[in-house]
């Protein structure tokens, strides 16, 4: 099992979420993030006090995928969420250890 | 950290002179409230011996002799109109300043920014009531009232004042007590984020009447400014530049933020700040058309001044911000209608449309100047831009009002009009006067106090509470994510 942590535009999410459907991943966790890559922040002015903001408003998904289905799941985030500009963001895949389904108690891809 | 107890012990001796004081005198000479059987007499010691809009109106056209005419009638459009007013500027504090102030802050100190207007509202009318009202609007003397309505004591039922006289006096005294309550308040724009609350309360209450009290008696209250014939409609100096200038030398005295500069102080949700300025601008009409203290011509006159200088004053702002700095943002714009509401307020009762419009494109163009970029250049933390807006706002619509008020508009008011439109260049002076009275006595003043409030409870919160947030530190509440 592998966790994969996607860091994407957030106007981009609902697009990410129908493409993973598709691809058979069925559960997701979203948590609204800033952050900055290669795309610089902006600048806010009140009043003539300038603030540059570094860090840009992003949605990161989090979800735990079969071995299988890592590659899948894995373009289809890739496609859903390339604009072609700075800032689409980034796909990272870490390794699972276990997995436990609260309500039955069912362990491993089972649970997943 | 020194010992807290002796400083404890030294602020706690501070309020108690403050308020015990006027109280120990009301013991001694409170009279109890007038019987119902003399309000006739109450009535006529009030009555001007001049005519009055109300003797005029209430009068039969033969003039009657002084002992066989009744006392001016109690008006009720006035008075409708000046229980109106007086709740509209009230809510110009709680909640439009509030609001105002609020949304600029960061979220970690929103509570205590809302605290420091509800809570000058409530020390405020206290303090108006015990001996505010009485030392600013009652007696005859030239720098000071006197002492007679400590605790309202003579205020009976159908008493007036000869200042309003066809209006009860509760409801000139209770109009008056919401600009008294207003202009402390509009300090706390230059003290945010880092004063503490017991320090700020005590401020209040000292300044009000050290400060507030004395001026607004010379200017209205039959003191020396205002019978020498200095304009103020409704508080350009004796509210704004009066405020305003207690808010730079706070600043000043204050220090600046912690992080000023480096750290984001980005307001938390300028929607507050929005809904905060358009209540400032509908009250407002309260503030101004009610400075009239009647219904009548001068305070429809005083009401399109208003209107048109705040539109005018916000476009104002916005267009030079557009150019300066390529966007007009929000924030601009609603400082720029406050600029123009501060700018209007000295001169609402004297000038004509076209007045009001100048006043107000110049009010927009020079406050955002100051707010913006005088400030940047001094170097001084005006936080949320008291001086930059109240003061230098208040000073010029001062001065425009010696320019721009005719007596065509005001001929009780302005018997002798104004510079540019009836050549009476000596009113610039008078209003000069006005204007350098009050930004020196207030410097002056403002510093003392607060220098005895630092010596005693100090004024600042700790670094740490500052870096941590005033709502917690202060008032152990939070606004929830």
């Amino acid at each position: 099992m592998k966790l994969i942590i996607a860091i994407v535009k957030p106007f981009k999410l609902d697009e990410v979420r129908e493409a993973l459907m598709a691809a058979g991943v069925e559960g997701l966790t979203i948590t609204e993030v800033k952050g900055y890559g290669r795309q610089k922040g902006q600048t806010e002015i009140y009043r003539g006090a300038e603030y540059q903001v570094n860090f840009v408003p992003k949605v990161k998904l989090e979800a735990v995928v079969d071995d299988a289905g890592v590659a899948g799941a894995v373009e289809a985030i890739k496609a859903a969420a390339a604009t072609g500009k700075i800032g689409d963001g980034k796909i990272f895949v870490l390794n699972v250890e276990d997995a436990v389904r609260i309500r039955t108690g069912e362990t491993g891809s089972a649970a997943l | 950290m020194k010992p807290t107890a002796l400083r404890r012990l030294a602020g706690f001796a501070l309020v108690a002179m403050i308020v015990g004081a006027p109280i120990a005198g009301a013991a001694q000479t409170a009279a109890p409230m007038p019987p119902p059987a003399a309000p006739a007499a109450a009535s006529a010691q009030s009555a001007a011996p001049s005519a009055t809009p109300a003797a005029a109106a209430a009068a039969t056209p033969a003039a009657a002799a002084p002992a066989a005419t009744p006392a001016p009638k109690i008006d009720s459009g006035d008075t409708a109109w000046m229980l109106t007013s007086s709740v509209l500027v009230l809510m110009m504090t709680i909640p439009g300043l509030a609001l105002f102030y609020a949304g600029m802050v960061r979220k970690k100190n929103i509570l205590a920014t809302v605290a420091q207007s509800f809570g000058a509202t409530c020390v405020i009318t206290v303090l108006w009531m015990i001996i505010g009202y009485s030392i600013a609007f009652t007696g005859s003397g030239k720098y000071i009232g006197d002492f007679k309505y400590v605790m309202l004591a003579p205020l009976g039922l159908n008493a007036t004042s000869t200042l309003a006289p066809t209006i009860p006096e509760s409801v000139y005294m209770m109009f008056q007590m919401t600009f008294a309550i207003i202009t402390p308040a509009l300090i706390a724009g230059a003290l945010a984020d880092r004063m503490k609350y017991s320090a700020f309360l005590v401020f209040m209450g000292a300044w009000l009447l050290l400060v507030y009290c004395p001026i607004a008696h010379w200017v209205w209250g039959g003191g020396w400014l205002g019978t020498a014939g200095a304009l103020d409609y409704a508080g350009g100096t004796v509210v704004h530049l009066n405020a305003g200038t207690a808010g730079l030398v706070a600043a000043l005295m204050l220090g600046k933020r912690k992080g000023l500069g480096t750290e984001n102080m980005a307001p938390h949700n300028l929607v507050y700040s929005v809904i905060g300025a358009s209540l400032l601008w509908v009250g407002w009409f309260g503030f101004n058309a009610g400075s009239a203290l009647t219904s009548n011509v001068n305070a429809g006159m005083a009401m399109v001044a208003t209107q048109i200088a705040t539109a005018a004053a916000a476009l104002a702002w916005m267009a030079a911000e557009w150019v300066i700095a390529k966007k007009p943002s929000v924030l601009g714009m609603v400082s720029g209608a406050v600029a123009g509401l501060v700018a209007i307020t000295p001169a609402s009762g004297f000038v004509n449309p076209t007045g009001a419009l100048i006043i107000g494109l110049a009010a927009g163009a020079v406050c955002y100047l100051s707010a913006v970029h005088m400030k940047k250049a001094f170097g001084y933390d005006d936080a949320l831009d008291c001086f930059g807006v109240h003061g230098v706002g208040g000073a010029l619509g001062a001065l425009m009002t010696g320019m721009f008020a005719s007596k065509l508009i005001n001929p009780s008011g302005a018997p002798k009009g104004g510079w540019l439109i009836d050549g009476n260049a000596h009113q610039m002076i008078l209003q000069l006067e006005d204007v350098a009275a009050t930004f020196f006595y207030c410097g002056i003043v403002t510093f003392i106090i607060l220098l005895a409030i630092k010596v005693t409870i100090g004024l600042r919160v700790s670094e740490e509470v500052e870096r941590e947030g005033l709502d917690i530190n202060l008032h152990g509440e939070v606004v929830q994510a």
